[in-house]
């Protein structure tokens, strides 16, 4: 089974996390063309290997992650917060560390 | 290549089975084909045999990475049913079905397809309401299909829970040709006779790129040199997308998703029928195999992934669907599981078309579904590389539906591929 390291409450099972997809993919402007949406939608570069992708911490502390994993051989080499502006809040509130804008 | 017949088995029960032939050539790969198609799973050895048989094209090769139906065409649970909706999916289903009750014969090869019926429980007014809209569609369509109430199915199938379900079971709607076969000698089956027509299986042959000049593949790179080809058609799933990259297309309407299947120890004959049910987030179905063994599946992995490997947690829930409709399982043991990597596309609908390269063919996302359709995707991806134009059967499958609004989405799930169940 797939463990994921939440940056907000440590070392968890996969059960607790549902998968999101691709987080490579960014949605387009609302008045892009179609063949941004289009593309934005239904394609995929479907990456055999490392890939980012999102996954919901949903019985968890319910936020959302971006975790690097290998899609070959299910290797975990990153994770971090998808949203890292209200993780920030909680770290003010916590007292925990910041964390830095996500590069992807 | 020698013809199964009666009188070929007598003669050699008295040659003490001496007289049996290879069953197909391991062939050299030459420098250059007419078609050279990727991938000899079930879609890639049917399109070979159809290429032949219906089409006279028989300078064709078959590439295969591993060994011949080694991918998903061992990883499945073997069934066949036409109980499609959308127009588009129900001929082209109901045309497959019609292939596999002519299989064996056609084949010469037994590939004990077993038309056991495909009942899927209902457990609400809801559920029966939208089957009736369903199954009458399909009669409408020259299929069969009929709804059970709750006595027939307590007849017909008494093992089910019927006394304390969670979602007690109110009838149900069925396919009577539906049934299962035997996957193994379906892929051996299209071998032996796509080979007897002359064509080249070339086996332990990963292609690892693709050549092109002016527009058009002119080549493949192997790990067993490289081949020449006038047309080339991939049927890989799983890997389409890989493919796709490597002749520079780009990305796809695909993701790769991996689907887990279980089977238990022998035990005697329990189950007549392939049930499915499908309820409050359940998704399961289950036969008995000629050997006794309960086959059986559920959802997918929900993550994406190339591994051929599944995680437990679906072990688990798939378990539990199984415990919770036939109880008198609770004590049967698990003898193997296995994971297959599927395309499941972005409408749950599959593939078969022209590509943006001239003479590129490409026949991917089957989803959970490719098992039943592997004859009619054989005929009709022959149909398109001989002829260079989609049937119209199969005319809706193409890669740009999606830009023109014309999903086919059987589910309704939306463009999320591991919701296409």
């Amino acid at each position: 089974m797939l463990r994921i390291a939440c940056p907000f409450c440590g070392l968890r099972d996969y059960s607790e996390f549902t998968y999101g997809g691709d987080a490579a993919v960014v949605y387009p402007a609302l008045d892009a063309d179609e063949d941004a949406w289009h593309d934005a939608v239904f394609m995929r570069e479907n990456v055999r290997g490392l890939q980012s992708e999102t996954w919901h911490h949903v019985n968890g502390c319910r936020m959302w992650l971006i975790v690097d994993r290998d899609t070959l051989t299910h290797e975990i080499v990153g994770v971090r917060p998808a949203h890292p502006e209200w993780a920030n809040v909680i770290a003010t509130e916590t007292g925990r560390e910041k964390h830095e804008k996500p590069q992807a | 290549m020698s013809r199964f017949s009666l009188w070929s088995i007598i003669q050699n029960g008295l040659n003490r089975q001496r007289g049996w032939q290879r069953q197909w050539r391991d062939p050299e790969p030459r420098d250059k084909y007419d078609v050279v198609i990727v991938g000899a799973g079930l879609h890639g050895l049917a399109t070979a045999y159809y290429l032949a048989k219906n089409h006279y094209v028989r300078n064709v090769a078959v590439l295969e990475k591993g060994w011949l139906g080694g991918g998903n065409a061992g990883r499945n649970t073997t069934i066949i049913r036409s109980n499609y909706m959308m127009p588009g999916n129900r001929e082209f289903y109901e045309h497959s079905l019609k292939l596999w009750e002519g299989l064996s014969h056609e084949l010469n090869y037994n590939v004990m397809f077993s038309q056991r019926h495909h009942v899927t429980l209902l457990h609400s007014p809801a559920a029966r309401d939208s089957a009736a809209r369903r199954y009458n569609t399909m009669k409408l369509a020259d299929s069969d299909a009929e709804m059970w109430d709750l006595p027939t199915i307590r007849k017909e199938i008494p093992h089910l829970n019927y006394d304390n379900a969670r979602f007690p079971i109110i009838g149900a709607a069925v396919q009577r040709r539906a049934g299962n076969a035997r996957h193994d000698a379906v892929a051996w089956g299209y071998a032996r006779g796509a080979d007897s027509l002359g064509i080249d299986i070339i086996q332990n042959c990963e292609v690892t790129g693709v050549v092109r000049e002016n527009g058009k593949v002119t080549s493949l790179q192997t790990t067993r040199g490289e081949i020449g080809a006038g047309k080339v058609g991939l049927a890989v799933a799983g890997n389409t997308s890989r493919l796709w990259q490597m002749a520079g297309l780009g990305n796809l309407p695909i993701e790769t998703h991996k689907l887990q299947a279980f089977v238990s120890e022998p035990i005697k004959p329990l189950l007549d029928h392939v049930v499915v049910f499908g309820v409050g987030g359940a998704h399961f179905y289950i036969s008995q195999s000629d050997k006794g063994g309960m086959v059986f599946g559920g959802d997918l992995d929900w993550y994406k992934s190339y591994a051929q490997r599944g995680n437990l947690p679906v072990v688990q829930d798939v378990c539990e669907c199984a415990t919770s409709i036939l109880p008198c399982l609770g004590r049967v043991r698990l003898l193997r599981h296995w994971s297959g990597v599927m395309d499941m596309s972005m409408d749950g609908s599959p593939f078969i078309c022209k590509t943006p390269v001239e003479n590129l063919y490409l026949n991917a996302g089957w989803n959970y579904g490719g098992f039943k359709a592997s004859p009619a995707s054989g005929w009709y991806f022959a149909d398109l590389i001989a002829n260079n134009r989609a049937h119209e059967t199969v005319g809706h499958f193409t890669l740009d539906r999606f830009r023109k609004g014309v999903n086919i989405d059987e589910r309704g799930a939306g463009p999320d591929p591991k919701l296409h169940g």
